[in-house]
């Protein structure tokens, strides 16, 4: 393998830069921007030398040193380097670089730009990190990284309470997902003995410790493994029960929804369930399917009746993020992939896109309080349409080619998941549609909308980049380097961009069509409800159902009143425990006895030297009295 | 009938009784520093009868010892007590109680 | 002769002790202090009759003349009158006459014991120069100690007789 070094090199620069930042250019801001930036830059440009030198498919895809021995357990630092990882890395270098440019200019005005830099840049180490794992421990520390940074990137404004309640809410969220990874990390080292992603889908594959047992005891553990690493999966890709961080995570910058929203943290999940495909059986797998479909579901009906900006775009990155898992859940994961990497193009082209609106009306992020954007901000209006049409799926553009591959094979696997995932592609146009006529189209609404003006170049270039991509990346080939990654036999995916551009509809007409005709029942609904309205017809229209949407079903409070609740009464009486019962009998009754002894002896202390005298004449005599007296 | 060793001892532990006593009872710094050389001499006595009565000079050496110290013993005892009846103008033992708390 | 001698010197030091410690009719330090000369003199009777004649001549050179001149000295520099009657605290009083009281019938009651067999025939005879050797051969690194230990009690109390004292 030639360059071995520099996978190295790309994991360790934004580390490097995000210590030198925090270290020596914080009060510099300019110097902390372009090292951030050229860190993650020369990551995609290094990742493209090394796949320009290597090809996607290395000799030899796997690159470690021992990290430490404890016992029976060897853990290896380690880095896996195969289509999957490199592509993963194109795409967190990639967006991500477009993201890290496009935040000098959001970021201007903010007082602690270079912490924001160190923070993004220690983010992309993470996100690395779990990329280029290649065990399940270090990609559990790194896991646990992109929260901690995470962390500090949602709560970046902390002196909002809001926004770091969202950092708390995201963080101990993730933890819930995560100790449920542990366990299953933990159950898979035991039951196979190595955490090597390569030893266990050995071992997978040979049943090697299969033999004497049950096969049914056997198959429902490992699916009993398989949903416990899930659960890191359900956190972190939020998940229905654990997606209720996602949409409060919008309260930090708005490069950092995009960045956490498109590129990673919530991709770390797909790609993990991708990486790890192997290990889960089939009763794991229609429970992922199912748990993802239900998701896409929810958060596409909720996505209907918010009215933040971001928060619409909250709610579709977690009905697409249930689109990728359900892909995986039916034996897709190439296609989970596949639109993991087109949703990254354009979740992040449309995050970006309304961070640009946002920077443009100053913070207003109300939908009612724009309009008319399409004459003010052309470049935005422009590269978010496209935006909005990759994610609607609208052929050509790339969200066709992803969803579509995801619809093929649930159409192949499942009939309801089928009838389901067309159900939220009509979901998906109708609310991106209703945002664009609502936000961009019709009379401006406010002053501010008026007065709007285009972005600085700084921010509408990564948007223009990444509208190429959006437009462009469901035929670069992408598609069929995964297929061939997970089937190197039997993949038959065309290369040619003519037979790429038209293989969904010579491959499976059926889903091809229904996709795009739940993309036409979607735009013509919106284009009924919501051409040159002044305001939402649809509460109005279905009443109470319209209230539970924009409550978001109500999960935040049901959460409330039982984990929360739940929580607190066990909190309150350990406290209760620790403060009566440890520290003050244990701690202070100790104490207190010793002190009430204290003072009781010290009456003895009379200060007068022959009472002394007497007592020690006293002890003589005792023990002479012992010795000799008899 | 010349004294035996136990008559010797006899003498020697009323001695160091009746210095015991003093120490304990009296209450004046210089009387009980007397009692206490009392006690050295009751000890020197029986000493000395020991090492007679074991034809053993080794007593004698001790109480040799015993002396020299207990001279030295005085000169330092009495230079403090001095040195407190300059600061308390006390030699009383009961006005003595800065150990008290 | 050595009998009755040992008797009168024997009861001449208890009493004289008893005077020292509880002297009914004075409680002038000095008398006590003249009382504790008397008993030292009885004990270097006594020493005499035990054959300890270096003893004996020490103990009249260091206790009787110069430990006691010492005494004497501290109480006409402290200008101590008569000790003012304080009320006698008859519990302490009793208490440290039970206490010793118990000491000493102990001893009495176990001399017993030494009755029987420990009258060997006194043979030492003429020992100082015996005694002499003793000190510079066999307890030569004690007596050396002990002859730092003066010197080091002499420059103690040297500093504690200063005027200042800090």
């Amino acid at each position: 393998m030639k360059l071995a070094f520099l996978p190295w090199l790309i994991l360790f620069l934004p580390l490097l830069a995000a210590a030198w930042i925090m270290l020596f250019t914080r009060a510099n801001r300019c110097r902390s921007a372009a090292l951030s930036i050229s860190a993650v830059v020369l990551g995609f440009v290094g990742t493209l030398t090394f796949v320009g030198a290597n090809g996607f498919h290395p000799v030899q895809p796997e690159v470690s040193v021992t990290w430490l021995a404890v016992g029976g357990l060897d853990i290896a630092f380690g880095l896996r380097l195969d289509a999957l990882s490199l592509l993963m890395m194109l795409v967190v270098t990639g967006v991500g670089g477009a993201i890290h440019i496009y935040s000098w200019g959001y970021m201007e005005e903010d007082r602690c730009f270079s912490r924001y830099f160190a923070s993004l840049s220690l983010f992309t180490f993470s996100m690395l990190g779990v990329v280029l794992a290649n065990n399940f421990l270090q990609m559990f520390i790194f896991w646990e990284l992109v929260g901690v940074s995470s962390y500090l990137l949602i709560g970046f404004w902390y002196e909002r309470a809001s926004a770091a309640d969202a950092a708390k809410k995201a963080f101990l969220t993730n933890r819930v997902g995560d100790f449920g990874f542990l366990l299953g990390i933990l159950t898979f080292w035991g039951l196979a003995g190595s955490l090597n992603f390569e030893a266990i889908k050995e071992w997978m594959d040979n049943g090697i410790g299969f033999g004497s047992t049950d096969p049914i005891i056997v198959q429902s553990g490992l699916t009993l493994a398989g949903l416990l690493v899930f659960c890191g999966a359900m956190g972190k890709s939020a998940q229905f029960p654990l997606h209720v961080w996602l949409p409060d995570a919008m309260e930090g910058p708005t490069p950092v929804s995009a960045l956490i929203h498109a590129a990673t943290m919530v991709a770390a999940g797909v790609y993990m369930l991708s990486r790890t495909f192997f290990i889960y059986t089939p009763d794991a797998l229609s429970v992922i399917a199912w748990v993802g479909g239900f998701t896409a579901l929810l958060a596409a009906v909720v996505a209907v009746q918010q009215n933040d900006i971001k928060r619409i775009l909250a709610y579709s990155t977690l009905s697409q993020l249930g689109y990728m898992v359900m892909a995986v859940g039916v034996y897709a994961p190439s296609a989970g992939m596949f639109h993991l990497v087109t949703h990254a193009f354009f979740k992040a082209l449309l995050f970006l896109g309304a961070g640009s609106v946002i920077h443009a009306l100053h913070h207003e992020q109300d939908i009612w309080r724009m309009g008319g954007l399409r004459r003010r901000m052309p470049v935005t209006f422009w590269t978010f349409m496209v935006g909005t049409l990759a994610l609607a799926g609208v052929w050509p553009f790339s969200g066709f080619f992803s969803k579509d591959s995801i619809l093929a094979t649930a159409q192949h696997h499942s009939p309801a998941l089928f009838v389901l995932g067309a159900a939220v592609a009509a979901l998906t146009t109708f609310y991106m549609f209703r945002l664009v006529f609502v936000a961009f189209l019709g009379p401006e609404r406010t002053s501010e909308a008026s007065h709007a003006h285009e972005s600085p170049w700084v921010m509408t270039w990564p948007l223009r980049l990444l509208a190429t991509f959006s437009l462009i990346g469901g035929v670069l080939g992408i598609e069929g380097l995964l297929t061939g990654f997970y089937d190197p036999v039997g993949s038959e995916h065309p290369n040619g961009l003519a037979a790429q551009v038209f293989y969904p509809f010579a491959h499976a007409p059926v889903a091809a069509s229904v996709g795009l005709a739940s993309v036409a029942a979607g735009f013509l609904a919106a284009h009924w409800l919501y051409r040159n309205v002044a305001e939402d017809p649809l509460p109005a229209r279905i009443g109470a159902l319209s209230r539970w949407m924009r409550n978001k079903f109500y999960f935040d409070e049901l959460y409330e009143a039982t984990v929360i609740r739940l929580q607190d009464t066990a909190a309150t009486v350990i406290d209760w425990f620790d403060r009566w019962l440890v520290a003050g009998a244990a701690v202070r009754g100790t104490a207190g006895v010793t002190r009430l002894v204290g003072q009781a002896l010290r009456l003895v202390q009379t200060g007068s030297l022959q009472t002394y005298t007497f007592l020690f004449v006293l002890g003589v005599a005792i023990v002479l009295f012992a010795v000799l007296g008899r | 009938m010349t004294p035996a060793l136990h008559h010797y001892l006899i003498v020697s532990a009323l001695l160091f009784s009746l210095g015991l006593l003093g120490v304990v009872t009296r209450r004046s710094l210089l009387i009980i520093y007397m009692s206490l050389e009392l006690m050295l001499n009751a000890a020197n006595l029986a000493l000395v009868a020991f090492s007679r009565f074991n034809n053993h000079l080794d007593g004698q050496v001790m109480v040799f010892f015993i002396i020299t110290v207990a001279a030295a013993e005085v000169a330092v005892g009495l230079a403090l007590i001095v040195a407190i009846f300059r600061r308390r103008q006390t030699t009383h033992v009961e006005d003595l109680a800065t150990l008290k708390l | 002769m050595e009998t009755a001698l040992f008797y009168i010197l024997a009861a001449l030091a208890v009493l004289s002790a008893l005077l020292v410690v509880a002297n009914p009719f004075s409680r002038n330090p000095v008398t006590s202090a003249m009382f504790l000369v008397l008993t030292m003199v009885s004990l270097t009777g006594l020493f005499v009759l035990l054959h300890a004649f270096f003893l004996a001549a020490v103990q009249i050179l260091v206790y009787a003349g110069a430990v006691m001149v010492l005494f004497l000295f501290v109480i006409m520099l402290l200008d101590l009158k008569e000790e003012e009657r304080r009320r006698v605290r008859w519990t302490g009083l009793a208490a440290g006459l039970i206490s010793v009281g118990t000491i000493l019938t102990i001893f009495v009651l176990r001399l017993g014991e030494f009755e029987a067999g420990a009258s060997a025939a006194p043979t030492l005879e003429g020992q100082t120069p015996e005694l002499g050797r003793l000190l510079f051969e066999r307890y030569l690194l004690p007596l050396e100690i002990v002859g730092v230990l003066l010197l080091v009690a002499m420059v103690g109390v040297v500093l504690l007789s200063k005027k200042e004292l800090k």
